[in-house]
């Protein structure tokens, strides 16, 4: 490219100012912005009706295109199926030969499986949740990870609850707006779940590392007792998360805890449910209709 | 004299020359909240600061150099960074644009190439860093070291296409 011509402004007093404004503009206005970015990570429910208003312009563009490209990759998939069919055919019997002979060594598993389910007593979704919802679309340019949710405010949804999905916690709710609002995801780096392990309750802190899997760490500095596919599952410690949900299984050990990968995949999971905040008050109006449902249970008995 | 049709030599629609830039600029910015993907990590490259950096080397006097801080404003409103980050950083970048092309007589176009992926690496490394304060900092480069290569190499495709769109810009009627 050529150097530009008009650079300098030579003689004329009206170009000459004009251009320092600009200067002048640009460079307090700078400041100002990376002052305002300090200012909203130190408070960011300060600016978050800003960020709801250009939500609410993606979440109707967002809802089409997901209908839209989620039916063309319904037709690729079958139409692969097709394609694929002779190849696919011989490389299911030979798993089916190799499944036969994992199905006995995995019986013994079985029982201690069953164990562990009884373990994690999963919630009943439908208990606690206080709406239902999907995942329409989330950042994917900066290392904030936060997902637009399909429903908002008009369905009583409000910061600060969480958000699971049939496998497994997703995340908690950071704002909500008239029609969508804002999840801040498991994996993102400043999101930190109380969780314990669910075999034998051992306390730890699991945080995003910001790439899809999860920090474990331990109260307990002194031994590192994690072991690859030890199940995590909230504590309801701190007061956000209800207890026993799912969170993740550790992948890795590592020299102060372990790699965790979560159970369930925001990007594949279909639908989510909002649940209530676990707090004293929410307990208590959940302990109320805990004793309410037996008479019933009675009534139908006889 | 045929007042219906265009005359002969001239120039493009005053508001298509504003607009297209910004316009362009704009649904960069706010297309990635659009599409239908749940990303675990930060996998789609900045296309707003893209379009916005070749537009600054294709065209260095058409914006002022505070042009950065309404672009940068509405790409934070998207983006999920905080709010005044690209404002502060777009605008910086301005500036060393404006200044780099009174430094560099001659750019070519590996000059842009390299001021533009320069400019990537050092924006979105600072956004990560002011977006999670508290991190370890080889942990929060890292996570944006993938978006930044490949930033880096799209960025002749997006000078193209921002050319294409000069074209379009520039079409006389």
């Amino acid at each position: 490219m050529v150097r530009p011509a008009h650079r300098r402004p030579g003689q004329s007093r009206k170009a000459q100012y004009s251009l320092f404004v600009a200067y002048v503009i640009a460079v307090t206005g700078a400041v100002a912005g990376l002052l305002l970015a300090i200012l909203s990570v130190v408070d960011p429910i300060g600016f978050a009706q800003l960020r709801v208003a250009s939500q609410e312009i993606a979440a109707p563009v967002a809802r089409a295109s997901r209908s839209v490209i989620g039916s063309i990759s319904g037709i690729d998939d079958t139409v692969g199926a097709y394609v694929a069919a002779g190849t696919q055919n011989r490389r299911l019997r030979k798993e089916l030969a190799d499944t036969r002979r994992e199905l006995v060594a995995t019986s013994s598993l079985q029982e201690e499986n069953r164990q562990l389910k009884a373990l994690l007593k999963l919630q009943e979704t439908d208990k606690t949740a206080l709406a239902n919802g999907y995942l329409l679309t989330s950042t994917s340019t900066s290392s904030k990870r936060i997902a637009l949710l399909s429903i908002g405010r008009n369905l009583g949804v409000a910061a600060g609850q969480p958000v699971r999905g049939a496998d497994g916690l997703i995340g908690r709710v950071l704002g909500a707006g008239p029609s969508v609002s804002q999840v801040l995801l498991l994996t993102d780096v400043d999101n930190i779940v109380p969780v314990r392990r669910a075999r034998d309750g051992l306390p730890a802190l699991a945080s995003g590392r910001g790439n899809g899997d999860l920090d474990v760490r331990t109260l307990n500095i002194a031994n590192n007792p994690f072991k690859p596919g030890d199940i995590l599952v909230t504590s309801g410690t701190g007061g956000l998360y209800p207890p026993n949900i799912p969170v993740a299984i550790v992948v890795r050990r590592q020299d102060d805890g372990a790699l965790a990968r979560p159970l369930a995949d925001p990007g594949k999971v279909d639908a989510v449910s909002v649940l209530r905040p676990y707090t004293p008050d929410n307990i208590e109006a959940q302990g109320l209709p805990g004793p309410a449902t037996p008479p019933p249970a009675p009534a139908g008995a006889p | 004299m045929n007042q219906k049709g265009p005359r002969l030599g001239e120039p493009a629609s005053l508001w298509r020359m504003r607009i297209v830039p910004i316009a362009s600029v704009m649904f960069a910015s706010a297309l990635p909240l659009m599409l239908p993907l749940i990303a675990n990590s930060p996998v789609l490259p900045p296309l707003g600061l893209l379009f916005f950096l070749c537009w600054q080397l294709l065209r260095a006097e058409m914006w002022p150099v505070w042009i950065g801080l309404p672009l940068g404003l509405w790409d934070d409103l998207f983006s999920g960074a905080p709010i005044g980050t690209a404002m502060g950083l777009w605008t910086v970048a301005s500036i060393a644009i404006a200044y780099s092309s009174q430094r560099i007589y001659w750019r070519g176009f590996f000059h842009d190439w390299a001021i533009a992926a320069a400019s990537v690496a050092i924006i979105q490394s600072l956004a990560a860093l002011i977006t999670h304060p508290h991190a370890a900092t080889g942990r929060v480069l890292g996570l944006v070291v993938p978006q930044i290569i490949v930033s880096a190499l799209l960025v002749p495709l997006f000078m193209r296409l921002t050319g294409k769109f000069d074209n379009f810009r520039l079409k006389r009627r």
